[in-house]
């Protein structure tokens, strides 16, 4: 069946700001659906509150509104736009939810609109337990044995009647399974079910037989309007049943299930995806498999695309939100060609010749006093994906994505000691394949292993290879590793920095890539083609892999390397791949092409028909160099990538790669507190008294020198990490001893905290000739609150003409004397009339998209330009710096407090928010200023 | 499960083409030559071993990790592999699965096949993309590369050989009794899922050799004739492509898959082609243009029907593979007929087309059986 004529315009629904089980893997969905029903001729008006976002750029949909995501707003938008149809299973839960709240009062019956791309009614059935499990006993599909319970009472006869603790609950109607988790022991009943029943809508929760230990799955499935329907891809959770999806380890396409299982399990998705009425798109189930007898139960089902299409369409190549978009408009995947070979059908099954690893990323260290067991409630914020010929080398190259200093699964410093590892492989935590590795080092066997962690031991025997290969490497000189086993240790995945620790003679990174060179050993770059190689295919997505033959052919085009910025995680977020991507479409119109490089599958960054060739790597040292020394770029742009990309600046100076933008030794010096001092003093620019440490000691020296409150931080951290206030030196000195404790040999930075003063961010771009300030941002909260968490507005509220016209000036000659080509974001604080700059970074800042939003200026793009030699006079003179904002635009953070519930609200110097809203005000008398303006102290703390 | 591998054994594959790549041995040691062809499956690779159609050629799995979940009995398509050869890019010794009986490395040296594994198999897979598929020696014992190409070349080629006499059963044999249709099926190298489709509808089956004669068979009293997938070129097959074409005159329904297909399209004489690559594998979709529905199938083949050549008086193509639009499905309109290109027993692969079979018996019931067990007591 063609595309539908009966409707021309189409309303999206985006998911908002970003929390914790709801992430920017929306963004990429919303802008892939954004983009293909324009191409199909349909004009697509969407509505979204989250600034941060691609899919909320002018050139994604017709008519964007950056507007909260409320029943009464979607009237609003309605009500002005009259859309024939509404597609809502692009924003995630929030947009289902609207969805389906305007459904339950006849709203969109009323107004003529269709719901397209999910039947409306099913989603009760998928989000009510009660509803799901009556209908999969309907359609004989084995599940759990459960039974909700509206009482405490209730649910300890529930209890008693599945024969007994443990339990697991899930509150009914929430998100990222928030409430939800394993019932242990009596202690805990009490308070959980409790728990569950105040946080769930409709104070019900279900209790359920413990699967934990179970083996756990996912399918990717895509149906169309005539039932044709498709699997995409197979996911199995290395961390068995017990920890939440989100927060597993989880590896593409299934390892451990025979064709038999396998089949089974598709048959019954694609049963269960009938029986929830006949809509066209994607759909996501889950499955529980019983290790002892192969006994296989569904877990749940989520008739939308998801975090896992997500990573099921970079995990295959096969774009499901883009394909999704379209059935839901009413082709048949037998009409719509495979975009990855340009030749064969979209309506087939993927087939990967390699392995794909996902591991989440968390943020534990923001939460003090968070509980860092991993339950079936989502925690990590992020995550990264990576690709290898085998699970090995996947699991290693997702080790080297995840940046948090590991070169590899371990073996690149001294192993922790039995007890540790003992301690930690008792219940599920973030470093378990690590944990699992050490084990195994330590001689556990991969029976023991298997009994305290049921990870299938499919997972720990390649594990244990890794092990076992990483032993023989350590009976090596460099000078001895031959080409062949070099070749084999490569296939593993090992990073040079990983063999350099293991082999026994003292050698550096280095030393280790020259010898490889030297032996003719370099990574081969291989095609996600969907088809394992049965056809030829068009898109540029490559991973590399220790092969014999590279696929990846390098153009005679000039070209330019942007470094994407990695997992998301609380202080370096989508923001960053929001500028990454502009900078990739700056890079384009500017004629070059355009290499993205990133291992974030939640992003639009990493989408194959962004740039014009991506690499899905670890923005790691070595695979970013292997890149460049295949392609030869121009030059590289680190500045748009957070911390991730400038990072690597150093290096690649050292290896005499050009660096677009900001001189290096300019970046460099902005992130040296002494050497940015002396600048300022130079430029006569007040800054609060500051002192540096290396020890707790010498830190309260400093501080009984400055005077209290003083603000005590490690040096080049992003998001305010470790960032505290202190009141005497008793607190210095602890603070200090905790950072130490967690970054050893980090240089402390204490800093006079100005009480009760005005912060500022300002964002400014310059080209050499020319500062142009994009966005100046006023704090509604006082100093002290980190500015991710600070709700900020553009343009300031209450600040002198004098007071503006200075930090112009100051952040102008700060950009002028560091050179800057491209974005700086300088912050400041008021106090008295006074301006004081506290620091000043010469890359994109996390504020970026929020003033592109506010302001309708395209600032990463138009900076990118700039980096690339436009000058800013070109854009002026075609009005593109001229904002269109009318009245006052605020950026709200968001927390995701309700994950955390053992952590204390409370904000401070550490950030702690995940995602940001944008709302435009006329006046100052609108509730989104009102509301925080009149609690801005309330959840102050230190 | 806690079998420490064996030492790694040096092993070689080369290709007709002067291409050698090495790897470690695998399985039995030993040597064996075929056509090398490639498999995308990512699941199945014991079913895909033990498929009779894959007779003497050695199979490439493109997906990197064979041997997973060790090998079990439920999961052969005949009593013993049928490839040639196993050619793997990281073969796994140390299994899990809790149905296993035994690892796939036993199973591979209990029926003394052997295999390869530690190579590029994309890269092969890509040059057989490009080549078109060649013969192929892989070998443990012969390690001297020009040797090996020697041999390579000299395999006999796949073009023009007949196979299904090398896999066909020796004797006929009831394979299962029921109160259903009577199905005699000419075995040309029948997987066994077959027969346990007709077997779960109630069927009484019968495995006839490949080369009986058509009256032996009706002498038993079919209400339905089939002919098997099986190995091969199926126009070098004159003797079962001539009893074919007596038995559409029967007026008995008849069902072909693969070979099978082939078969009958050549007994009505339509052209078969050998392909340039073939389809291996369990993602390779179908639409059935009857009912215009998809479905995601299990391929295995390497010639097909050549659709021009197909005559609209005798049969319509029913359907098509969207991919490269071959003819994957027949409908005969001269008598009760019906056959496809592909394998809606899957095994391994989805289950999407299983319809077939009811389609098949429903053909039956529709067919007045009377009259056929008249024509069979005339000609006795």
């Amino acid at each position: 069946m063609p595309k539908r004529t009966d409707i021309h315009k189409i309303l999206l629904i985006g998911s908002g700001p970003i929390i914790i089980g709801q992430a920017c893997e929306f963004d990429y969905s919303g802008t892939q659906a954004c983009r293909s029903l324009r191409a199909e001729g349909y004009e697509v008006v969407l509505v979204n509150s989250n600034p941060a976002t691609i899919m909320t750029d002018p050139m994604t949909a017709d008519k964007v509104y950056l507007q909260e995501l409320t029943p009464a707003s979607i009237k609003q938008i309605v009500e002005k736009e009259r859309p024939d149809a509404v597609l809502p299973t692009m924003g995630g839960q929030t947009g289902l939810n609207i969805a389906d709240q305007l459904h339950q009062q006849g709203y969109w019956e009323e107004q003529g609109i269709a719901v397209i791309g999910v039947d409306i009614e099913a989603i009760h059935i998928t989000e009510d337990r009660q509803l799901f499990r009556d209908l999969m006993e309907r359609i004989g599909v084995d599940q759990a044995r459960s039974r909700v319970a509206k009482s405490l009472l209730e649910a300890k006869e529930v209890t008693q009647e599945l024969g007994g603790l443990p339990v697991v609950i899930r509150p009914s109607f929430t998100m990222g399974g928030a409430g939800g988790g394993i019932v242990w022991s009596h202690e805990e009943f009490d308070r959980k079910i409790t728990r569950g029943l105040e946080i769930s809508p409709v104070h019900e929760v279900l209790i359920e037989e413990s699967v934990f230990g179970w083996k756990e799955f996912e399918l990717e499935l895509l149906r169309d309007s005539n039932d044709n329907v498709i699997i995409i891809c197979s996911i199995e959770n290395l961390d068995p049943m017990g920890v939440h999806t989100g927060d597993s380890v989880t590896v593409a396409p299934a390892q451990t299930l025979t064709d038999k299982q396998y089949q089974h399990m598709r048959d019954t998705a694609i049963k269960m995806m009938r029986s929830i009425g006949t809509f066209a798109g994607g759909c996501n189930v889950q499955f529980g498999v019983n290790p002892a007898d192969g006994r296989m139960i569904a877990i749940e089902i989520n008739p939308r695309v998801s975090r896992s299409s997500a990573l099921a369409s970079k995990a295959t190549g096969y774009p499901i939100a883009k394909v999704a978009a379209r059935l839901a408009v009413g082709y048949t995947l037998d009409e719509l060609p495979n975009d990855v070979t340009g030749t064969t059908s979209a309506c087939f099954e993927p087939a990967i010749d390699y392995v794909v690893t996902k591991i989440p990323r968390w943020n534990f260290e923001k939460f003090e006093g968070v509980d860092e067991e991993l339950t079936t409630q989502m925690k990590a914020v992020g995550e990264v994906m990576a690709i290898g010929r085998t699970f090995p080398e996947s699991l290693q190259k997702a080790w080297q994505s995840l940046e948090i200093g590991y070169a590899g699964l371990g073996a690149d410093r001294e192993d922790a000691d039995r007890f540790e590892v003992r301690d930690r492989l008792k219940k599920p935590y973030w470093d378990r394949t690590l944990q699992i590795r050490n084990a195994l080092k330590l001689g556990a066997s991969v029976e023991e292993v298997y009994d305290v962690t049921k990870v299938d031991p499919w997972f720990l025997y390649q594990i244990h290879d890794i092990v076992k290969l990483e032993e023989k490497i350590r009976n090596h000189r460099l000078a001895d590793l031959d080409a062949a086993f070099l070749f084999h240790v490569k296939q593993y995945g090992f990073s040079d920095v990983q063999i350099a620790f293991l082999v026994q003679d003292d050698v550096t990174e280095d030393e280790v890539r020259a010898h490889r060179k030297k032996l003719g050993l370099k990574p081969a770059f291989q095609l996600v083609d969907t088809c394992a190689g049965e056809f030829p295919a068009q898109t540029p997505y490559y991973y590399s892999a220790y092969e014999t033959a590279n696929e990846s052919d390098v153009s005679d085009r000039k070209k330019i390397i942007i470094l994407g910025s990695g997992p998301n995680r609380i202080g370096q977020g989508i923001e960053f791949d929001y500028s990454c991507v502009h900078g990739v479409q700056a890079t384009k119109d500017m004629g070059f092409e355009a290499i993205m490089i990133n291992c974030n599958p939640e992003t639009v960054s990493t989408d194959f028909d962004v740039a014009d060739k991506l690499y899905f790597e670890p923005v790691f040292w070595e695979r970013v160099l292997d890149i460049i020394e295949h392609e030869k770029p121009e030059g590289i742009i680190v500045q748009l990538g957070g911390q991730t990309a400038l990072k690597l600046a150093q290096r690649l100076v050292d290896n005499d790669v050009h660096i677009f933008g900001t001189p290096f030794e300019m970046m460099d010096l902005a992130e040296d507190r002494g050497k940015f001092s002396n600048i300022l003093k130079e430029l006569e620019i007040p800054f609060p008294p500051y002192g540096m440490a290396h020890n707790p000691y010498d830190a309260v020296n400093v501080a009984e020198r400055i005077g209290y409150p003083i603000l005590v931080r490690p040096n080049y951290v992003l998001g305010g990490q470790g960032m505290r206030i202190a009141i005497n030196k008793e607190e210095v000195e602890m603070y200090v001893t905790n950072i130490l404790k967690l970054m050893p040999g980090n240089n402390i930075l204490l800093d006079l905290f100005l009480e009760d003063s005005i912060e500022i961010d300002c964002d400014a771009v310059r080209d050499g000739d020319e500062v142009w300030i994009s966005g100046i941002m006023q704090h509604i909260e006082p100093a002290g609150v980190h500015s991710g968490d600070s709700t900020a507005v553009l343009p300031p509220y209450s600040l002198s003409d004098t007071v503006i016209t200075t930090i112009r000036r100051y952040v102008t000659e700060i950009a002028n004397r560091l050179e800057v080509i491209g974005l700086i974001n300088v912050q400041l604080v008021v106090k008295d009339e006074i301006v004081y700059v506290i620091e000043a970074n010469p890359r994109a800042s996390r504020t970026v998209p929020f003033v592109a939003k506010a302001t309708g200026i395209p600032v990463a793009r138009i900076a990118t330009q700039v980096m690339l030699g436009e000058k800013l006079a070109t854009f002026r003179a075609r009005g593109d710096l001229d904002s269109t904002l009318v009245g006052y635009a605020i950026k709200e953070p968001v927390f995701s407090w309700d994950k955390f519930p053992e952590v204390p609200k409370e904000l401070g110097p550490e950030m702690r928010s995940t995602g940001e809203a944008i709302a435009f005000v006329e006046t100052l008398t609108d509730e989104h200023f009102r509301r925080p303006y009149e609690m801005r102290n309330l959840y102050l703390s230190r | 499960m806690h079998r420490t591998p064996a030492p790694l054994h040096p092993c070689k594959l080369a290709l007709a083409d002067g291409t050698v790549v090495s790897g470690t041995a695998i399985g039995a040691r030993g040597e064996a030559g075929g056509e090398l062809c490639f498999n995308t499956s990512m699941t199945g690779y014991q079913e895909i071993m033990t498929d009779p159609s894959y007779h003497g050629q050695i199979m490439m799995m493109t997906y990197p990790h064979i041997g997973n979940y060790g090998a079990m009995d439920i999961d052969t398509e005949a009593a013993r592999p049928m490839v040639a050869g196993l050619v793997v890019r990281s073969f796994t010794f140390r299994y899990s699965n809790q149905m296993a009986d035994e690892s796939f490395e036993s199973f591979m040296e209990r029926h003394k096949l052997v295999g390869i594994s530690g190579i590029d198999t994309r890269r092969l897979v890509r040059h057989i993309r490009m080549k078109g598929v060649m013969n192929a020696v892989v070998s443990s014992v012969d390690l001297d590369d020009e040797s090996l190409i020697e041999k390579a070349r000299s395999w006999p080629s796949m073009d023009g050989l007949e196979l299904a006499s090398k896999v066909t059963v020796a004797e006929p044999y009831d394979y299962c009794t029921g109160d259903g249709a009577r199905i005699a099926v000419y075995d040309f190298g029948c997987k066994l899922n077959i027969l346990r489709s007709f077997r779960e509808r109630g069927c009484a089956v019968r495995i006839f050799p490949g080369h009986t004669a058509l009256t032996d068979v009706l002498a038993w009293n079919p209400d339905g004739l089939f002919f098997s997938n099986g190995p091969g070129d199926p126009r070098a097959m004159p003797e079962a492509i001539a009893m074919a074409r007596e038995a559409m005159g029967r007026g008995l329904p008849i069902f072909g898959i693969c070979l099978g297909h082939q078969l009958m399209a050549l007994a009505q004489g339509f052209d078969v082609y050998k392909m340039f690559v073939g389809h291996r594998g369990a993602n390779q979709p179908v639409k059935n243009l009857v009912t215009g529905h998809v479905e995601v199938t299990t391929q295995n083949h390497g010639f097909a029907v050549d659709p021009a050549s197909v005559e609209a008086a005798q049969a319509e193509v029913t359907h098509l593979n969207l991919n490269d639009q071959t003819v994957e499905g027949l409908r005969f309109k001269t008598f009760a007929g019906m056959s496809v290109q592909y394998h809606p027993e899957a095994s391994p692969g989805p289950h999407d087309s299983r319809y077939l079979f009811d389609q098949f018996l429903r053909l039956i019931a529709e067919n007045d059986g009377v009259a056929v067990r008249e024509v069979v007591e005339v000609a006795r």
